[in-house]
């Protein structure tokens, strides 16, 4: 068993306020990631359960008990960082080996140790180099390893990813989430990638300024952003916004209007909102499509094409742009007069403060655990 | 092109020049340790001429080099020992636990370096006396170390700082104490560092003059007092200065000369990315 639990975690840097009080449960074996636009205190909030930041104010609980004032070597946590910060002087062997020398590791039990890591990661090998004779990808599963060496309770990565070229890094996502599931471990993951979060998240935490701004499963955050933030966060490209009034509210939700007379009802939960109440409507690209049966009307500003699908910028009679992501085979070119339809269901609805009104529906994937349809029965802890 | 290529002549011709004004002091001194004491002070000075060695021989008669030169290497290494005994621990300390005052101490212990040496001469002297250390090469260490220290902590502490932080703190989830810290980490990761201030240190000693000279009279006294003891009431005899100053100055340029490179080499660390 390995949770992690945050209490009102708080953290400040003299007069600044880094993390501003964040309340978070990390479920034993979860891969959670840390998200959000640099700056935003994901990364510290990882060092602070690492213990290489002083938590300023709330408790850290690791496996039920409170860390705050335990030092980093003792939490039983490996950390990958984005430099991998391997020692440059030590070989590869002796970089992976080195926390069970100092716990006085007998050689025998370190070098069997460190062969069992190396073979899951295929640096048999390369065992007796130094990290400067290493590639990028190299290193950084060194940095792995030397934290499966440690069998620790909980993996924290620290934007692993970010010092690999595009092919490396999807390469390297891959290895991860075969590794989380080879482990069987409960990692912690930062990083500023969406795409990276959607794709190896069990749970992932939204951050904002030292604020979490949504939990949830990946395609909890995609099909119920908890709020505008949220909603132009997750996915890319970005969900479109327009500005918007409530014109009626009804039992099959609230109808708004549209740039150039339309209107549109989206299954919120009635009551939720009120007639008359200025909204922002919310629509990913990939839900748009193009075709005469549109209910809004525009022409082309701009035209992508990314071969599997195509980018067409259109501007509303509202003067707003709204990005349609199309088929990769569209004929369309700029000035061309469009019509874009829009399904009600896959509409998001957000008040004047940004937060997301309740929708009637919940889409049929949101709640299910990535991974396997049912999740196998588990043993519950403890001796027999 | 053209522009370009005038810039980078001209810059050459202008490195060759500083180069050369700096080197000639020690090719002239060279040169006229192989000349008679009476070309040495020709005027013009003779450029062809007939070298000799009877400058080193007569140096060798009148002093015993070897004591004034392993004088010289057991208090230069002696204080550069002792001054990075004391230094990495200072260095580290203020580095990775700095304080509010940390900045402040650093500046106050560089600008010991700029009272003059002369103005504690009268009381380090008799300190001196008093305590048997005169013409004594632990009383050269100790002074050494007490001069050089500033400057040691001061390059140690900016080397330390260089060293990559995700390093140590990826160390630091590895758990060491601080001891092995210092040890395993951060030494081998500044060694190039260590080294270039251990080299530094080892110069200034070498070539330190005016408290070996009054400090010392014939025990401890290193080659700078050997130089010195060629200039001399009866007159300058500028061919045997030039040797006993060629002499004197040999080892350390070696010794820079061949550790130059290495240094340049560890400098370059495949460490992070």
């Amino acid at each position: 068993m390995a949770t992690v639990e945050l209490r009102d975690i708080r953290k400040t840097f003299g007069t600044v306020d880094v993390i501003k009080g964040v309340d978070l449960r990390v479920e034993d074996r979860e891969f959670v990631v840390f998200v959000g636009p640099s700056g935003c205190g994901k990364s510290t909030l990882l060092r602070m359960i690492a213990g290489l930041e002083g938590i300023s104010s709330g408790d850290l609980l690791i496996d039920g008990q409170k860390s705050n004032d335990v030092s980093p070597d003792a939490r039983g946590l490996a950390m990958v960082f984005q430099s991998y910060a391997l020692y440059p002087h030590m070989t590869v062997a002796d970089n992976m080996a080195f926390s069970l020398r100092l716990a006085g590791v007998s050689k025998e039990q370190r070098m069997e140790k460190v062969r069992s890591a190396a073979r899951i990661l295929q640096l048999e090998p390369l065992l007796e180099r130094k990290p400067k004779e290493l590639s990028g990808g190299q290193r950084q599963r060194v940095a792995i390893g030397r934290a499966i060496v440690r069998q620790p309770r909980v993996f924290l990565f620290d934007e692993p990813l970010s010092n690999l070229d595009a092919a490396l890094r999807v390469q390297m996502r891959l290895e991860l989430a075969r590794l989380h599931q080879q482990l069987d471990a409960t990692m912690i993951y930062v990083t500023h990638d969406q795409i990276e979060a959607m794709t190896m998240a069990d749970k992932i935490v939204v951050l904002r300024a030292g604020v979490i701004e949504q939990v949830g499963s990946p395609l909890e955050l995609y099909h119920h952003p908890a709020n505008l933030f949220v909603a132009g966060f997750i996915g890319s490209p970005k969900m479109n916004f327009l500005e918007t009034t409530v014109i009626e509210v009804n039992e099959q939700g609230a109808a708004v209007s549209l740039p150039g007379g339309g209107t549109l009802t989206v299954p919120v939960v009635p009551g939720s909102v009120r007639p008359g109440s200025d909204v922002t409507l919310g629509v990913r690209p990939e839900h748009l499509s193009l075709g005469s049966d549109g209910v809004m009307h525009g022409q082309v500003s701009v035209v992508e094409h990314l071969g599997g699908g195509t980018l067409v910028y259109v501007q509303t009679q509202g003067d707003d742009i709204i990005v349609v992501q199309a088929d990769g085979d569209t004929d369309i070119s700029v000035y061309d007069a469009v019509a874009v339809g829009i399904r009600p269901a896959d509409c998001h609805l957000f008040d004047q403060n940004g937060a997301a009104i309740a929708r009637s529906t919940r889409h049929h994937l949101a709640d299910r655990r990535r991974g396997a349809p049912a999740p196998a029965p588990r043993a519950v802890g403890g001796h027999h | 092109m053209e522009t370009t290529l005038r810039a980078k002549l001209l810059m050459t011709v202008f490195a060759w020049t500083v180069t050369l004004l700096i080197f000639f002091p020690i090719f002239w001194m060279l040169v006229t340790s192989f000349k008679t004491e009476v070309e040495a002070v020709a005027t013009p000075p003779s450029l062809f001429f007939e070298p000799t060695l009877e400058n080193y021989d007569a140096v060798q008669e009148r002093a015993n080099y070897i004591r004034f030169a392993l004088n010289s290497i057991g208090i230069s290494i002696g204080s550069t020992l002792a001054a990075l005994a004391f230094g990495i621990p200072a260095a580290y300390a203020m580095a990775f636990f700095p304080t509010k005052r940390t900045k402040s101490t650093l500046l106050w212990m560089l600008s010991t370096k700029m009272l003059p040496p002369v103005g504690v001469l009268v009381p380090i002297y008799l300190l001196f006396r008093d305590t048997g250390l005169l013409d004594t090469q632990i009383g050269l260490v100790i002074i050494y170390t007490l001069i050089n220290l500033p400057i040691v902590v001061w390059m140690l502490y900016s080397f330390f700082k260089e060293v990559p932080g995700e390093i140590l703190e990826a160390g630091r989830m590895d758990g060491p104490k601080p001891r092995q810290e210092l040890w395993m980490l951060l030494m081998p990761l500044a060694l190039p560092g260590i080294a270039s201030t251990g080299l530094l240190s080892v110069i200034l000693c070498w070539n330190e003059a005016f408290w070996s000279l009054n400090l010392t009279a014939s025990q401890a006294a290193p080659l700078t007092a050997f130089i010195a003891s060629f200039s001399s009431p009866e007159g300058l005899f500028w061919a045997k200065l030039s040797a006993a100053s060629t002499m004197a100055i040999a080892p350390i340029l070696i010794i820079g000369w061949l550790s130059q490179r290495q240094l340049v080499r560890g400098l370059t660390f495949g460490a992070v990315k």
